[in-house]
């Protein structure tokens, strides 16, 4: 019978079907500090171990400063969290890279970084962009406490069976046209919630011709679409990606590894139940006007006119957006003077996003009147930029050169906007009162984001590299 | 848990699509290593005018006096879109609601509901539109719940919702989930020994 790759992953993963619901063991668990002290507590209460602190893996990065490596830097409610993460993984013998770790760093980036992310691996974590992983052709996706303490005292979790969904990207990758613009425009086309229910699988030309870091961009805001997961099948660059990792399959287990994944492909006959189709041609780079990233636009296009949305719904909630965001249907985007620029999160973090940035900033100075940070995923990152001297370019250009965290994406610390503040931001979420309350973002690639804080507002990336 | 059988009370409309977990529960309320206590702070960038004195904003359905003491919530598509903090249904059970009523729901909020005895229930936009057309009118017009039935009614409104066997009965038992599967322990083990090396 043929099977798409998550019908092949789920399968290699089932224990048991009870009633309509699935028992799947969980290769890899993931940790961090927000979203764990209740399930920790939730086993002590019932005097319960951690089955396998050995696949579970932790790191701290919701609640930490990106200006100090003090614990107690955003407050002792922060610090009581952190606290707590570092005891339960001591008292249950999970391994967690604390701030000031070498492998510190935003828990999705990590995870590919250490080559802990293998193809056909299920992969959970307390977190929503989980779904980053399955850039590598693993099954990742985020859960909730309950779901964390189950993971960590069982090492399975029950699921339904998700539908699928095949979106397919036509076409060469054209010159200036990145890996965020071909998600959100992805997320514009099938809307917020297109996907609930589904897993994603990404595909064509232009995916396949991403990097891997590129296709942990489109993974990641999966959720962003409703969807429980997105998946990439692998291929060679998934192999030589992983190869050499410090948690990487060695000696002879890499061969025997390496034929399994091989066989990690959805059949060509299988069966999805939505098929959604892009050319690559068509996508300009995007920039949200609203309040959830479907509500997106080529950077030439203009505000929408909310009357012109037939479904009620959906008119009421661009009418909305447009309120909070302030701004009018018909403006142009280029016109939007933005206050703050933040390059960083599990979206956009890594070393060829921070590249791709500085390319763009060593092309001016950061316009009067616009904060811009720049945080890089990982210590990892941050170092391997400061080899290339691109943390000199951002200082330069007027950047403030961060340390790695999950930073301005959700505001966990002290790195929050005011009400009015205007962000052209490479995080995921563009959620009223994100950043901070009455803050408007903007969701953009790293090219954009580096752009709009060079000319104060956006600007087509595309010109700028011209010019 | 005790589990669920009927709920009945008053019902409060929050009209509105794609309601996201950062407005049920903005994050700088998830700094607590605790479940309980998030109910003071349940949308709270809606419900209080800025500042810290926690002002209630009057034009906020849930600040309406008719709607105090609600014990389910109407509202429409996508609710509980975006992250996985499983603070969004502990604020929303820690402030009283009970039941969620909604067009639908994001995959992770309704299986955190599930796992936190807050029934999620889906209707159509029509029969949505008809409970929030009783309940503004006369806010008396409690919701009445019959999960053994799958049923909601409301005076001479009544409607049949689906919900999956396996949910409804963790629901109405009360069930803990870890200790069922951890009964499963012989093939769990069975499994962890045919595993490649690798992993």
């Amino acid at each position: 019978m043929p099977a798409t790759l998550y019908e092949k992953i789920v399968d290699a993963h089932l224990i048991d079907q009870v009633g309509e619901d699935i028992l799947l063991y969980i290769d890899r668990h993931l940790i961090h500090e927000v979203t764990t002290p209740q399930a920790f507590a939730g086993l002590a209460e019932k005097n319960r171990k951690v089955r396998r602190p050995d696949l579970t893996f932790g790191t701290m990065d919701h609640s930490i400063s990106t200006k100090s490596l003090a614990l107690d830097a955003c407050g002792p409610q922060n610090e009581l969290q952190l606290n707590t993460l570092a005891t339960n993984c001591a008292q249950h013998g999970i391994k967690l890279y604390p701030v000031g770790h070498k492998n510190q760093g935003i828990v999705h980036v990590i995870g590919p970084q250490l080559g802990l992310i293998h193809p056909g691996m299920t992969v959970v974590c307390g977190d929503s962009h989980t779904a980053t992983h399955g850039a590598f052709g693993a099954l990742a996706f985020g859960i909730g406490t309950s779901q964390v303490e189950h993971v960590l005292a069982s090492q399975t979790l029950k699921q339904s069976r998700a539908k699928s969904m095949k979106v397919e990207v036509k076409g060469d990758l054209p010159l200036g046209l990145t890996a965020k613009d071909i998600i959100l425009a992805i997320i514009g086309k099938i809307g917020h919630a297109g996907a609930t229910g589904h897993v994603i699988e990404y595909c064509g030309e232009a995916i396949s011709q991403l990097s891997m870091e590129q296709r942990m961009t489109i993974c990641n805001m999966s959720i962003e679409a409703g969807a429980k997961a997105g998946l990439i099948a692998p291929d060679q660059k998934t192999i030589d990606y992983i190869k050499g990792k410090e948690f990487a399959p060695k000696n002879e287990y890499w061969e025997q590894a390496v034929a399994y994944w091989n066989t990690l492909f959805s059949d060509d006959d299988a069966q999805f139940d939505t098929v959604v189709t892009l050319h690559a041609k068509d996508i300009e780079p995007q920039v949200t006007w609203g309040t959830n990233p479907g509500q997106v636009v080529g950077i030439n296009q203009t505000v929408p006119e909310p009357n012109d949305y037939a479904d009620n719904v959906v008119r009421d909630s661009a009418n909305k957006a447009l309120k909070y965001m302030d701004l009018k249907p018909g403006q142009a985007l280029s016109d939007v003077a933005i206050s703050h620029v933040f390059i960083g999160s599990c979206t956009n973090s890594r070393i060829e996003d921070l590249r791709a940035a500085a390319k763009i900033a060593e092309l001016g100075k950061v316009a009067e009147g616009v904060t811009a940070i720049v945080v890089p995923g990982s210590v990892a990152v941050k170092k391997q930029a400061e080899q290339e001297a691109l943390d000199q370019i951002f200082i330069q250009a007027g950047f403030e050169w961060r340390l790695p965290g999950c930073s301005m994406c959700l505001g966990m610390n002290d790195d929050v906007l005011q009400p009015g503040d205007r962000c052209a931001s490479t995080s995921n979420r563009n959620f009223e009162g994100r950043q901070g309350r009455g803050a408007r973002t903007h969701l953009v690639s790293p090219e954009m984001a580096a752009a709009a804080a060079i000319h104060g507002k956006f600007a087509d990336v595309r010109q700028l590299a011209k010019s | 848990m005790t589990g669920i059988n009927t709920i009945s009370g008053t019902a409060a409309p929050l009209d509105q699509a794609n309601i996201d977990t950062d407005q049920i529960i903005p994050k700088q309320f998830l700094t607590g290593v605790t479940r309980s206590g998030y109910g003071i702070n349940l949308f709270h960038d809606w419900r209080y005018l800025p500042g810290p004195e926690k002002k209630p904003d009057p034009d906020f359905p849930l600040n309406d006096a008719k709607f105090k003491g609600a014990s389910i919530l109407l509202t429409r598509e996508n609710f509980g879109c975006g992250s996985s903090r499983e603070h969004a249904p502990w604020a929303l059970a820690d402030y009283g609601f009970r039941a969620i009523i909604a067009t639908s729901f994001a995959d992770i909020f309704y299986g955190n509901s599930i796992n936190n005895q807050l029934l999620p229930i889906c209707l159509n936009n029509a029969q949505i539109d008809q409970l929030i057309a009783k309940v503004n009118a006369n806010a008396n017009s409690d919701i009445y719940i019959d999960l053994p039935t799958q049923q909601v009614t409301c005076e001479e409104l009544s409607f049949n919702f689906d919900i999956a066997p396996h949910h409804k009965n963790n629901l109405l038992k009360g069930l803990d989930a870890i200790g069922q599967t951890l009964e499963l322990d012989n093939k769990i083990s069975a499994y962890e020994n045919n595993r490649p090396q690798w992993l």
